[in-house]
């Protein structure tokens, strides 16, 4: 019997919904983590019991959790899951996050842009995505603030920074957006495993074809108004990107503003908006099964962070961007004014598809037909930061 | 007044944790720990770490070993987060009779 598990991070702790195949009816398991903020929670796809979590405090700093029960039970990598370790000298470093500046491996990358066009030193301040290898569940990734993208070949306990990112070239000029200057989204290409795309506000996409040691930004064709360049290398406020597996030189994006689309694996990228009432977001998703289908959230404005009129919709294109269609059944009419943030949407694999996001208002929505209706899973957890979907078989 | 399990020999301390502090390094109440003299900050967070480990990285900075910036320490109900971690605590606190005070900053909101 197939089944459904949602990962859900909130602003006070993280939640586990599940459901049988016919995702009729869910159990909701949590808070886990209690009061801390839980920017992302994944699981691996080669071990689905393998959970990831990146638990995260102003006060106490970045912590990673794991579980290898499939939501059950959480420990902190490398560390004892006990109350008294053994005596002796810890012999972990857990949730350590160390920029390379080595002389073999590092970059004397010191400094990047700040909001106000001086230079400030680069400081670890938390880890917004989790991004588990797709072919082995001791490799995970994760997308640090501010802007670096690390590696842990342990299961989480140990993480080394792939320096060659924040190296390459331009790093001393990404700016921060107004969330920070987080690498959010990590997209590993299941058909090279050297091959990795990677978004970062508000200095854009970028490609590995090395693994990791070389990087090459990906920004031809985006626009964005404040950069008077239009041919910019860099700059741009990377909302989230999105892929289907099948198709891994296909990205979309949700840019600030523009829903836009490269088919030359980030090359050239093309606007996609169409027909939709504002192209502002930050959610985007592909479907399960049709590569050409996708799924925004469109959100009023930069300024304005919640839905048109009041009405939360999702739109949904059949042909890979410019003709969308509003999904409303089941979703708030009025009177609504959550925002859905960039990694709060996903998919599950079933036949017919599962689209599930949450809201800063705390619901977790889901549909089971590919978007025609939707449900609220749960209606008032804390304001939602992330969803991830497992389907088990 | 310095007693002299402040300065030389070991001392039972007890450290009073945050709420979140306390669930991650599953204990209730107080955590007593025996920390050798001369019992400082440093002395008292270094015994605290090699014991709860999972604590590591959540009261001082990794790389540089200071406070965490919303963290304060209280000792005898005066601010000693701004002391030196080298500095030596009071005898009421390297005895155990009063607890080191571990407390996150701008409570409420």
């Amino acid at each position: 019997m197939s089944g459904v598990r949602v990962l859900v991070g909130t602003h006070k702790g993280a939640f586990v919904l599940n459901s049988d195949g016919k995702r009729k009816n869910w159990t909701v398991s949590g808070p886990f983590f209690a009061g801390w903020e839980i920017y992302h929670m994944k699981g691996s796809p080669v071990d689905p019991d393998r959970i990831y979590v990146s638990q995260t405090s102003g006060w106490f700093g970045q912590l990673i959790q794991r579980s290898d029960d499939g939501g059950k039970t959480w420990h902190q990598p490398g560390l004892p899951n006990e109350a008294i370790p053994a005596p002796g000298p810890p012999a972990a470093l857990p949730n350590r996050f160390v920029y390379d500046a080595s002389p073999e491996t590092g970059k004397p990358l010191t400094t990047h842009q700040w909001y106000d066009g001086t230079q400030h030193p680069w400081e670890f301040k938390r880890v917004w995505h989790i991004e588990p290898s797709l072919t082995d569940a001791e490799i995970v990734y994760a997308g640090v603030e501010d802007a670096a993208l690390f590696r842990s070949t342990d299961g989480g306990e140990k993480w080394q920074e792939l320096s060659g990112l924040r190296g390459h070239g331009t790093g001393s000029k990404w700016q921060p957006g107004a969330g920070g200057l987080g690498l959010h989204t990590i997209l590993l290409d299941p058909t090279d495993p050297k091959r990795i795309y990677i978004a970062i506000s508000a200095a854009g996409a970028f490609r590995t074809n090395d693994g990791g040691a070389t990087w090459k930004p990906i920004n031809k064709g985006l626009r964005s108004q404040y950069i008077p360049d239009p041919n910019a290398e860099i700059g741009h406020c990377v909302h989230h990107v999105a892929m289907h597996r099948s198709r891994p030189d296909v990205l979309f994006m949700q840019k600030h503003w523009d829903v836009m689309r490269t088919d030359d694996a980030g090359e050239n990228w093309r606007e996609v908006s169409g027909n939709l009432p504002t192209d502002f977001g930050f959610a985007i998703d592909v479907h399960a099964h049709e590569p050409e289908t996708l799924y925004v959230v469109p959100i009023k404005s930069d300024s304005e962070h919640y839905p048109l009129d009041g009405k939360l919709r999702v739109y949904r294109s059949r042909t890979g961007g410019n003709e969308w269609e509003p999904l409303a059944k089941g979703l708030p009419e009025k009177d609504c004014y959550v925002n859905v943030l960039r990694d709060a949407m996903a998919v599950d694999t079933l036949d017919d598809c599962g689209i599930y996001f949450g809201t800063t208002g705390g619901q977790v929505y889901a549909s089971s037909d590919s978007g025609d209706s939707w449900d609220p899973i749960v209606r008032d957890l804390p304001a939602v930061l992330s969803v991830e979907v497992q389907t088990l078989s | 007044m310095l007693s002299e399990a402040a300065k030389t020999g070991a001392a039972t301390v007890r450290v009073a944790l945050p709420f979140h502090l306390r669930n991650l390094a599953h204990v209730e109440g107080d955590v007593a720990l025996e920390v050798a003299a001369p019992v400082t900050i440093r002395a008292v967070l270094d015994a605290l770490e090699a014991r709860y480990p999972m604590l590591r990285g959540t009261i001082r900075e990794y790389e540089t070993g200071n406070r965490r910036a919303f963290l304060r320490f209280f000792a005898c109900e005066e601010d000693w987060s701004l002391e030196s971690p080298d500095k030596l605590l009071p005898d009421a606190v390297a005895s155990g009779r009063e607890p080191l005070l571990i407390l996150g900053a701008i409570a409420g909101g």
